[in-house]
């Protein structure tokens, strides 16, 4: 076969390579050279290898908020993913009543995300919040600035109510592209509610609900400004979670290196995981 | 096993009764008797598929009542009818095995293990489902997925009927073949009552005893293959039944003969009544043929003739009127001249488009 040399090709693609090379390959080298010097102002450096990795990797500070974070993750997926199948089970399927429900649905995924911060901030402060005052009112002492189970509840309510729908509008889309005979010949079968979810419903489910999960893995695991807004990180550490000690670092203390450092370790902790549970998932979806 | 009897029924989709043009079903009355095998046949639309899901529960007819076996089953579900439907596309439950499909509807129905599992031996024997039973039942091609659908409403030993929505519409034309053979060797061996919705004429007259032809919410005709073929008790059915479909002609009757544009015949002898309505001659391609010396044939013109293979067809013009003659490979076809012949017992006669018994010509 005759092979055509003709280097045009190379000119065809630079204009995507130089849109990839400077949205994403350049910041990230970038970081990637921070994480390797000790910077101390302009103009004024030290190369010093893996050093700020090898802090990253012992700080207890991080440690603290690596585990705070995976129990936050943890939870949230605990929580939305039951609750948003269970939701979209009870959807209206058609009509005008499926538009609404959709709308409805969806309104906490049109706010700006400090928005919501502001929002849960406000609702659930004890003096002047609705959801505080009821909370306190009912004689269950609840105060989010002073203590870290409270911080904690507001935090997981307001993902729950954030981010939920989203799990909502897959799994409804999922249950909505099951065809009618299944349901059908599942009456003939003369299976119980509970059978036509279990064999019928989550089986088609599988592949939405492995994007909603890693979705909101991938999201909570990286959550700053909700939180931030709300608590601030506090009381104390206790909702400091991995992207606002981050920012404490890069920002707060000016501390580069070591917030890209931590930053670089971030990522890849974060892709590790969304692979691992794909893998998982994928598996299971399969046996 | 049951016989299952509809009476008056009337559908409408929307719950409202009071235009009949507007209806899926108009007023039917049926008896599918036990142990029959029966196609439902029709055109898209004509609500074949609205009788079989009322028949099976699915759908609550607006009108009219279901009866299995005298008993009047028209308010119960599906799962209380004791009825399997085997639908156009498979369903399976993709996360079991072919042997926990089949188990199934008897695990729901608390049957004792120890006979679900022979039971779900038999009906795979019976299947050739044995040798995959322990394999994941969505890794399978169309056939054995159909095929594990029907399974599904043989193991149960009580089952009034099985209902069949088009089921072979994903299968390929060989398997089709084998498969439909399956059916009938079941329905031989078992005596179950098979209603078996079809738009294709050729799947409904080769599986069934009894054909039922539904055109636009009405039944037509019932009848075996032959009568539908030989004669076609409504216009409807000569149009949709053969290929191509009967010729019809529209006449009248003067003087003891069937006029029509560009000839004339004898009228029956047996035509007691003078009938009233719109009169139409109906005859099948294979009625016609190029005339020898008989006295009673018809000039007409040759337009085109189409190879068929074993035979041709030709088209053919009798004053204005186009028909289609059946005719054999080395039949010699006069360009200029042609007389054609009809055959009197293939010669139906239809006033508003309902034959006339007793009316050869």
């Amino acid at each position: 076969m005759l092979k055509i040399e003709d280097n045009r090709a190379w000119f065809l693609i630079l204009p995507v390579f130089l849109l990839v090379a400077f949205n994403a390959v350049i910041p990230l080298m970038t970081v990637v050279n921070y994480s390797l010097q000790d910077i101390f102002g302009p103009g004024q450096r030290a190369f010093i290898g893996v050093e700020w990795f090898r802090e990253t990797l012992r700080d207890p500070a991080i440690h603290a908020a690596f585990l705070r974070q995976i129990l936050f993750s943890g939870l949230v997926l605990a929580i939305e993913i039951p609750l948003g199948v269970a939701i979209a089970l009870t959807l209206p399927r058609g009509g005008w009543k499926a538009s609404a429900a959709i709308v409805l649905v969806a309104i906490p995924l049109l706010i700006p995300f400090n928005v919501v911060g502001m929002i849960w901030q406000v609702y659930a402060r004890p003096e002047i919040g609705f959801l505080g005052q009821v909370v306190n009112a009912l004689g269950i002492p609840f105060n989010y600035t002073g203590d870290p189970l409270s911080a904690w509840v507001t935090i997981l309510m307001m993902d729950a109510w954030h981010w939920t729908p989203l799990v909502i509008l897959l799994a409804y889309a999922g249950l909505c592209s099951i065809p009618e005979p299944y349901y059908q010949a599942a009456r003939i079968d003369g299976a119980s509610r509970w059978a036509v979810f279990r064999y019928i419903e989550l089986p088609k489910l599988n592949g939405v609900l492995t994007i909603a999960f890693l979705l909101r893995f991938m999201d909570s695991f990286m959550i700053y400004t909700e939180p931030y807004v709300v608590t601030g990180g506090g009381p104390g550490s206790s909702t400091t979670f991995l992207s606002i000690r981050l920012v404490n670092m890069a920002v707060g203390q000016f501390d580069l290196g070591p917030a890209a450092a931590f930053s670089l370790v971030y990522f890849l902790v974060i892709l590790l995981f969304s692979y691992v549970f794909y893998t998982i998932l994928q598996r299971a979806g399969r046996a | 096993m049951a016989e299952i009897t509809v009476s008056n029924l009337r559908h409408s989709y929307d719950g409202d009764l009071s235009d009949p043009a507007r209806l899926a079903l108009k007023g039917i009355d049926h008896v599918w008797r036990d142990g029959g095998a029966y196609a439902l046949l029709g055109p898209s639309g004509c609500g074949k598929s609205s009788m079989l899901n009322i028949i099976s529960g699915l759908v609550r007819p607006t009108a009219g009542r279901v009866l299995f076996d005298g008993r009047d089953v028209t308010e119960l579900g599906p799962e209380q009818r004791n009825i399997a439907q085997v639908f156009q596309f498979p369903v399976l439950y993709d996360t079991m095995t072919v042997e926990q499909n089949l188990a199934f509807p008897l695990r729901n129905r608390r049957v004792d293990p120890g006979r679900i599992t022979r039971r779900v031996r038999e009906v795979a024997e019976m299947l050739d489902l044995g040798p995959m039973l322990g394999r994941r039942a969505a890794g399978l091609g169309a056939a054995e997925k159909q095929k594990i659908s029907l399974g599904r409403g043989l193991v149960r030993e009580d089952v009034a009927a099985i209902l069949f929505d088009e089921p072979l519409t994903v299968i390929d034309p060989q398997v089709k073949f084998d498969l439909r053979r399956k059916l009938r060797l079941v329905h031989e061996t078992l005596g179950l009552t098979l209603v078996y919705v079809t738009h294709d004429q050729s799947e409904a007259l080769t599986f069934a005893d009894q054909v039922v032809v539904m055109s636009e919410g009405e039944v037509v005709q019932v009848g075996t293959p032959e009568e539908l073929y030989e004669r076609p008790g409504h216009t409807f059915v000569g149009h949709f039944i053969g290929s191509p479909g009967m010729n019809f002609l529209p006449c009248a009757l003067e003087g003891g003969r069937i006029v029509f544009d560009g000839g004339s015949l004898p009228a029956p002898r047996g035509l007691a009544a003078r009938p009233g309505g719109a009169l139409v001659l109906g005859i099948r391609p294979h009625g016609l043929g190029p005339a020898t010396d008989e006295a009673e044939a018809v000039p007409a013109r040759l337009i085109d003739v189409e190879d068929r293979g074993a035979f041709r067809i030709a088209e053919i013009a009798i004053g204005g009127n186009r028909l289609r003659m059946r005719v054999g490979e080395r039949d010699w076809l006069p360009a200029d001249g042609l007389r054609v012949a009809f055959r009197p017992e293939a010669t139906l006669l239809y006033a508003n488009d309902r034959l006339l018994e007793d009316a050869h010509a």
